[in-house]
């Protein structure tokens, strides 16, 4: 550690200094090795951090003051949803009566959570277009699996064996993982000139060996799939399955239902579009829905209702079985069945209205000085190629995204999609208003303008953030995953 | 008169909403920018034949006091440990809290970022990242730790998959002594890889180890045990591992429950290759069952393959520490269907709250919350042994949990207890048939002897 | 800048006839592209490896690229000196930043790779 280094909190300890309390023991100690066999028993104790309450207060708050978050700024990183995290959620999450239940409470002393999870279940379905819903996974990639594996386990049901899954050259890369973890081989398919997926390449991908597209919609350019019917038609007409990846379903709430639309699964971020907080990298959720014929399959338990009474149900022959423990992040789906009961019908499409104007407007005034690889009215986020800048000033994306945070702007997600060059996402979601609005942009061309005369100024960006750009090469060619004293 | 107030609706049907802040003026001001007459014509590439023509029928909105009151009103219909003595345990565990856990974790700066992709203004997270990993590693004698996986049971899975991927081999022999759910969900994940999954039985509550020794073979990637068990036994893990490398397979550890490791030999002492594990007595609830937190921790050698997030140190331009994602290119967004796990999202924030747990009750601490922990679940097994038509289920050594053979069933009993506003352990009849009269009893730190007592006594009127 | 005794693969490996042998390597181009590399997977000696097949993986911090061997054959040497210097390969990528010495079944499978002019001409570079 050097002078100039922020303390990491081994560095700050002194040998036998505590920062908690316990009683202790009301009942007879014994000594431990009369308790347990000595072999058994830890040499050394584990050379945690020796710090005072304090020493962790600050020391986490100070950390806390190195970090972005929505509730500091606007975060306008394409593809992650960051709205506002409603306080609200957070101080109904916490009561003791959801946060302190054990997850093996008997059916009739937990009442009032199986209600929460049905009628989560009962709003969603009907947001979505979809017949019954699981909880069980943990984040969209998690559900993304649940998904695959209920299609995988409704051929094998009907003895087909299918062995390939599409998935769109635009995709997520979770969704190419996942078709593998599933076991299935990945057949990429082309995008079209207009940013849709190419009909015509789908048409001769898709055979009776390909068992379900993966399908993000609106796609990750943030544009809606114009051939979304035709699509429909082609995959159902040779036997697959359509699966929607649903992180980007904050475009379409209560304007098109992914049921509706020929989806037999989908998976939705509760924390993207229900605004259950990130937390800097999860918990989320991903809710898995699915139409009637895949219901079956669904993980152990579901929560059904006899009369008024809520129970786990776990006989269900061909379920998939389970993909975690217990029931699946609980404490975000009282968030998001928190959100959904503020917001109603009306507040829901409000929401996907004004983040689809909301990103219209960017777009409309950023489109002079940024290159717009696929120029069509977009949904809640669309792609700028940061070529131009390239090519003329020598000033890449990441130069550039590392810049906005000098602005006090979260960057956009970039170099994502894959097909676009020098890709910068934006979505900047319904949360924000216009004055935020107006002062990203007038960031975003003031960094162009920095760009064209000043580009070592963008290069050597950012330049207000707790550390200057950070040495990622150093990083993965020593390792360095761990403290150790020095 | 009706059809006009039902006109003045609609030409107001605009509710100002507290998250939404555009305005009725800004929205036609931004359309004018935009260039379109209306919001609908931003959705007019969405075909017609797929577009709703009616609202959602959802519940009307809620205000926000009538929000709060509603879900107050479906937690107040949840009987939780905080109000009354609670005996469940089985891989989910009420332990105390610290007020600085939350009080930290769940900071706005905390909460409410995402996953640091601009690690110059994320050094926060990142940085509790590293502590987090360093921490596990001291607590499981491992070399590296990742950032986080889901829960135990998904990442007892991974450790399988990473183990066949490691070894090249196909099959994975657990023992039943494993937590059911966790096999389950290993069943789950390896099913379409062509994993073999062989399950060991256990022995008078205690991993088989002659069984394991017979099933152990060449083709076997690994051997996961869960120390100390589901039945709250303590497993011989060095003997175990031992017959696992014999024939070049590798030892998955699950720990279901980390505050043990604060008395009992760290895994990385005994053998272990790879540590999965649930990391939610570190300082998180028990949320009905999540979000909690998957450990992961592994041998150097390994760290290629280990799935998820993994958190480096480095320098800026300046030569200052900082800290970033690192060996990125084992992850699903750069191998994408090559990655070693598709995982994205994890469970950062309790990550998070895990350093701040372990940083509190640093070594002492987590040593005395251990003992705590010991002594009083051993008091309480002393005790219902000695109450005539109950008996300890198996004789092995155990940490806070144990298996009580019932006089009537456990799930009457636990009606009974409840009764008495005691929430009773877990009926084992439901993952082990054999052991219909079986109940699983968990005595952490958080229940007084009073309330052991309590127990005990209701146990002996009911028989 | 592309020596003329290389022959070299439309997936940017080039490969030298060491007598018997043939020693692979990826080309300075490929190296340039991929800027940084931080870690190379070698085969192990003894594998075999098939013509444009992969046969060992280079990363750089945000990519990955697969390592296609130019001939077909058994795996004799691999340059584990790449483990604690993976740079190597970008600063010496016709030299020390070698990857593999492999004994081919057939030596006349090397025809089928370019010379050093055409595989200029197909990056667009001049010699």
């Amino acid at each position: 550690m050097s002078a100039q280094d922020f303390p990491v909190i081994f560095e700050l300890g002194a040998p036998g200094r505590v920062g908690a309390s316990y009683p202790d023991p009301d009942v007879p100690a014994k000594p431990l090795d009369r308790l347990l066999p000595a072999d058994q028993l830890r040499e050394d104790l584990p050379a945690l951090p020796e710090v005072s309450e304090l020493d962790v207060v600050r020391h986490y708050t100070r950390l806390s003051h190195r970090n972005f978050s929505i509730d500091e700024g606007f975060y306008p990183l394409g593809s992650c949803t960051m709205k506002y995290n409603p306080k609200l959620h957070e101080e109904v999450a916490a009561l003791p009566g959801f946060s302190r239940l054990h997850p093996y409470t008997p059916a009739e002393d937990a009442q009032g959570a199986l209600e929460l999870i049905w009628g989560l279940e009962r709003v969603l379905a009907e947001i979505s277009g979809m017949d019954r819903i699981t909880f069980q996974p943990a984040a969209g990639a998690h559900g993304e699996l649940t998904g695959i594996l209920m299609i995988r386990a409704w051929f094998d049901s009907r003895g087909e064996r299918r062995t390939k899954v599409i998935v769109p050259d635009s995709a997520h890369g979770t969704n190419p993982a996942t078709a593998a973890m599933a076991g299935y081989q990945v057949v990429t398919v082309k995008s079209d000139a207009r940013g849709n997926m190419d009909v015509r390449a789908l048409r001769e991908a898709m055979d009776e060996s390909v068992a379900a597209l993966m399908l993000t919609n609106p796609n990750t350019l943030g544009l809606f799939e114009e051939h979304i019917v035709e699509v429909e038609e082609i995959v159902h007409g040779r036997g697959g399955q359509l699966y929607l990846d649903g992180a980007n379903f904050n475009a379409v709430l209560g304007i098109t239902r992914p049921g509706d639309q020929g989806f037999d699964v989908m998976h939705m971020n509760l924390h993207k579009t229900f605004t259950t907080p990130h937390g800097g990298g999860g918990p989320g959720a991903g809710a898995v829905g699915v139409k009637t014929h895949l219901a079956p399959f669904l993980p152990l338990p579901v929560v059904e209702k006899d009369g008024d009474r809520f129970r786990l149900d776990a006989d269900r022959p061909r379920s998939i079985g389970k993909i975690r423990a217990f029931y699946g992040n609980f404490g975000n789906l009282v968030r998001a069945y928190a959100y959904i009961r503020s917001m109603g019908a009306d507040g829901l499409r409000q929401v996907s209205e004004t983040a689809v104007l909301n990103a219209n407007y960017v777009l409309a005034r950023l489109r002079d000085r940024f290159d717009l690889p696929y120029d069509r009215v977009c949904k809640h986020e669309f792609v700028f190629a940061g070529t131009r800048q390239k090519k003329q000033y020598g000033v890449s994306t990441r130069d550039m995204a590392k810049r906005m945070l000098d602005y006090g702007f979260h960057a956009p997600t970039i170099y994502f999609p894959l097909i676009v060059e020098e890709a910068i996402m934006i979505e900047p979601t319904e949360t924000e208003s216009k004055r935020t609005l107006d002062e990203f942009i007038d960031a975003m061309r003031a960094i162009d303008r920095e760009a064209q005369e000043n580009p070592d100024l963008v290069h050597g960006a950012p330049h207000n953030t707790p550390v200057t750009r950070l040495d990622e090469v150093r990083a993965a060619r020593q390792p360095d995953l761990r403290w150790r004293p020095r | 008169m009706k059809t006009t107030n039902d006109a003045h609706v609609t030409l107001t049907r605009h509710v100002q909403h507290k998250y939404i802040p555009a305005t009725p003026a800004e929205r036609e001001e931004m359309l004018r920018v935009v260039g379109v007459p209306s919001v609908d014509a931003l959705f007019a590439d969405i075909p017609a034949a797929v577009r709703l023509t009616a609202p959602l029928r959802l519940p009307p909105a809620l205000s926000d006091p009538e929000a709060i009151a509603h879900l107050g009103e479906l937690a107040a219909r949840n009987a939780h440990a905080g109000a009354m003595p609670c005996f469940l345990g089985a891989g989910a565990y009420d332990h105390y809290v610290p007020s600085v856990v939350w009080a930290l974790a769940g900071r706005g700066e905390f909460l409410t970022a995402y996953t640091p992709y601009q690690a110059e203004m994320m050094q926060g997270e990142l940085q509790a990242g590293y502590e987090y990993q360093s921490m596990l590693c001291e607590l499981t004698g491992m070399d590296v730790a990742n950032a986080s996986m889901y829960d135990g049971a998904s990442a007892t899975a991974e450790a399988a998959v990473m183990a066949k991927d490691l070894t090249k081999r196909d099959e994975v022999l657990i023992s039943t002594a494993v937590h059911p759910e966790y096999r389950q969900v290993l069943s789950t994940y390896t099913r379409p890889l062509g994993i073999k999954i062989v399950e060991v039985p256990h022995r008078n509550g205690r991993t088989d180890s002659a069984a394991i020794g017979a099933a152990v073979s060449d083709r076997t990637a690994a051997v996961i045990i869960q120390h100390p068990n589901f039945f709250g036994v303590l497993e011989d893990g060095k003997g175990l591992s031992e017959l696992a490398h014999a024939r070049g397979s590798l030892l998955i550890a699950a720990i279901a429950e980390p505050l043990s490791l604060g008395i009992l030999r760290p895994p990385g002492a005994w053998g272990a290759d790879i540590v999965a594990g649930e990391g939610q007595p570190l300082g998180s609830h028990l949320n009905f069952g999540g979000p909690y937190l998957g450990m992961m921790a592994t041998r150097q050698e390994f760290v290629r393959r280990i799935p998820g997030r993994l958190v480096g140190a480095t320098v800026d331009t300046k030569g200052r520490r900082g800290f970033v994602l690192t060996l990125q290119t084992r992850e699903q967004h750069i191998r994408r269907e090559k990655a070693s796990s598709n995982i994205c999202t994890n469970e950062a924030l309790l990550a998070l709250a895990a350093a701040i747990y372990m940083a509190s009750l640093g070594p002492q601490g987590l040593r005395k919350v251990a003992e705590l922990n010991l002594y009083k679940a051993a008091y309480a097994r002393e005790a219902i042994a000695g109450i005539k038509g109950f008996r300890i289920a198996f004789d092995g050594p155990t940490f806070h949990e144990f298996v009580v053979r019932t006089p009537i069933p456990p799930e009457d009993l636990n009606r009974r207890l409840r009764r008495k506003d005691i929430l009773g352990g877990l009926p084992l009849g439901r993952f082990y048939p054999e052991l219909a009269d079986g109940w699983l009893v968990c005595v952490t730190e958080q229940r007084t002897r009073e309330q052991i007592d309590r127990l005990v006594a209701a146990l002996e009127e009911i028989r | 800048m592309y020596p003329k005794e290389l022959r070299y693969s439309s997936e940017h490996e080039w490969a030298r006839m060491e007598g018997t042998r043939v020693r692979v390597g990826i080309t300075k181009f490929a190296a340039e592209k991929l800027s940084d590399i931080v870690f190379v997977e070698l085969p192990q000696v003894g594998a075999r490896v098939t013509f444009m097949q992969p046969c060992g993986v280079i990363e750089s911090v945000k990519a990955v690229s697969d390592v296609y061997s130019p001939v077909t054959g058994k795996v004799v040497e691999v340059n584990t000196a790449l483990a604690d210097a993976p740079e190597v390969v970008n600063s010496d990528p016709h030299g020390k930043g070698w990857i593999l010495v492999a004994e081919p079944d057939d030596l006349k499978e090397l025809d089928k790779l370019m010379t050093a002019d055409q595989y200029t001409k197909t990056i667009g570079e001049a010699t």
